[in-house]
């Protein structure tokens, strides 16, 4: 068991705590306020989220918005988010089930096999690592992020922005991995599982299925490495899946088993969780093999942008140049524009992008501008390589995925 | 320093919460109501308590009727129909919409 660092020692009221018995949880409450109202937390989260949530630190992690201790999920303040790499220490924790084991390099194996596969085999992490390794840089966001600004709001992790994060993943491609066994033709889907599991016996497993063609592409990873150093407990050590362009649901961490399956997988991760209404999305990727006539597993991440430069409402100075920013990404079609404007809709025009890292990436955007005194909504509307982009008005669905809603930035400049 | 912190937090934990919280952790708070000793006896067994606050207060009744029937019927949570009762009244009193 990892233990816990909290932050209470660099929020200086440790000299209160000690000692002080019955008057504790008063400390923790009001401490918890004025964290919150620090946040800057998007004014849409639920009202009981914005009062819970607080700054905290995992082990091993910068402090983080915790939204639920156990199983965690903390989100990335946007600070964070204003470069095209997101760092291993302020990189978002998304958990399902509350026993997460602190996985051995020198034990850890992954084993392959299944009705789909010519045998069984299984790799060390050295054995892993001497298969040709490849580095993506891509974007690991959770399905849900931004369910807490649904309008009206929908059951789960109430996440905020930043439920996401850029990163370079290093890594053997699955495709060789599942070489090691051997694809028979019938080969439906690619069953992935990791070690956290639930307190009760019956909560189902985590465990998902990729589609045999997005499994083998070129950019699917069995990833060891992040950011160039290994993968942090948090984000999956020793050894997660990527899929880049997908969201994160399929982005196994701590991959302890790989089953590649000749039937649709049945499990309650992919056949009732993690889908969405079929035909109300602008998604290409399909995961045909478990589409139903009304739903069907979430894939691809929709074309989405984020100004991070500034906090919503934050002042600025009059009569000088600001210049407003953030990351734009999609499901690896490329970003093409990010188009700003500062008359509610009205006009557009085109932001200047930062460096490529790749379609998989985050890709900056700056804009400046020369405000007057006053208060500005900005927006931001980024649009990819095949032609979609944001939605100008959100998507309702029953688990609250896909939220890609044009944000606007409220500035005041004094 | 740090030692001390936790061994206080430790101590508030275990009267606070539940057996299961880690040290460390802050005890989360919810309302003084009665079923608030179903509620932590039973859900912090699977998860901490704020996931409760953070889902609220926009669900109705029949949506924390669909929380229980999910934790229950999908997440397997051993909750005896007595003590699911007075939990979702208890959800739907102090976190409801």
């Amino acid at each position: 068991m990892i233990t816990r660092r909290s932050l209470l020692e660099a929020a200086g009221t440790g000299a209160m705590l000690v000692g002080a018995g019955h008057t504790l949880s008063r400390t923790f409450v009001s401490q918890a306020e004025a964290q919150a109202a620090a946040l800057n937390l998007p004014s849409q989260l639920p009202e009981g989220t914005r009062r819970e949530a607080v700054l905290d630190a995992l082990p091993g992690k910068k402090p983080l918005i915790k939204l639920s201790y156990r199983p965690p999920n903390y989100e990335t303040p946007i600070e964070f988010l204003r470069t095209a790499i997101t760092p291993n220490d302020a990189f978002f924790v998304r958990y399902h089930l509350l026993d997460i084991p602190e996985v051995k390099a020198e034990t850890w194996r992954l084993s392959i096999g299944g009705d789909g596969a010519n045998g069984e085999g299984s790799l060390s992490l050295n054995e892993l690592k001497q298969l040709p390794a490849v580095e993506v840089a891509a974007v690991c966001q959770c399905s849900g992020n931004r369910r807490g600004l649904f309008e009206p709001h929908v059951p789960g992790v109430e996440w905020g922005y930043g439920a996401m994060g850029c990163a370079r993943w290093k890594g053997a491609r699955l495709k060789d991995v599942l070489d090691r066994v051997g694809l028979k033709n019938e080969a439906l889907e690619i069953v992935v599982a990791g070690t956290d599991k639930g307190s009760v016996d019956k909560t189902p497993q985590f465990i998902k299925s990729i589609p045999v063609w997005k499994a083998i592409e070129d950019t699917t990873l069995v990833a060891y490495e992040m950011n160039g150093a290994p993968l942090p407990h948090w984000n999956g050590f020793p050894a997660r899946i990527v899929v880049p362009g997908w969201t994160a649901t399929y982005w196994m961490k701590h991959v302890s088993r790989i089953n590649v399956v000749t039937k649709p997988f049945d499990g309650f991760w992919v056949k009732a969780a993690y889908r969405i209404p079929v035909g109300k999305f602008p998604v290409v990727a399909r995961f045909a093999s478990q589409e139903t006539a009304v739903n069907t597993p979430i894939t691809e991440m929709v074309v989405n942008s984020l100004m991070t430069s500034h906090a919503n409402g934050a002042t600025v100075k009059a009569g000088g140049k600001v210049t407003v920013g953030g990351v734009a990404w999609d499901a690896g079609y490329g970003i093409h524009t990010v188009d700003i404007s500062t008359d509610g809709g009205n006009t557009w025009t085109a932001a200047t992008l930062g460096e490529d890292l790749g379609r998989f990436a985050f890709r900056t955007f700056s804009y400046g501008v020369m405000p007057t005194k006053g208060n500005y909504k900005i927006m931001a509307r980024a649009t990819n390589k095949i032609g979609q982009s944001q939605a100008s008005a959100l998507i309702a669905n029953p688990a609250g995925y896909h939220h890609n809603v044009v944000q606007t930035l409220n500035l005041v400049a004094a | 320093m740090r030692s001390i912190i936790i061994a206080v937090l430790s101590a508030a934990c275990c009267g606070a919460v539940t057996v299961a919280a880690a040290a460390g952790e802050k005890p989360v708070q919810l309302k003084k109501a009665p079923g608030l000793d179903k509620v932590e006896a039973n859900c912090a067994a699977c998860h901490t308590l704020d996931y409760i606050p953070m889902n609220s207060p926009f669900l109705s009744a029949a949506g924390w009727d669909n929380e229980m029937t999910r934790m229950i019927n999908v997440f397997g949570a051993p909750i005896s129909p007595g003590d699911a009762k007075i939990i979702g009244d208890y959800l739907k009193a102090n976190y409801g919409q």
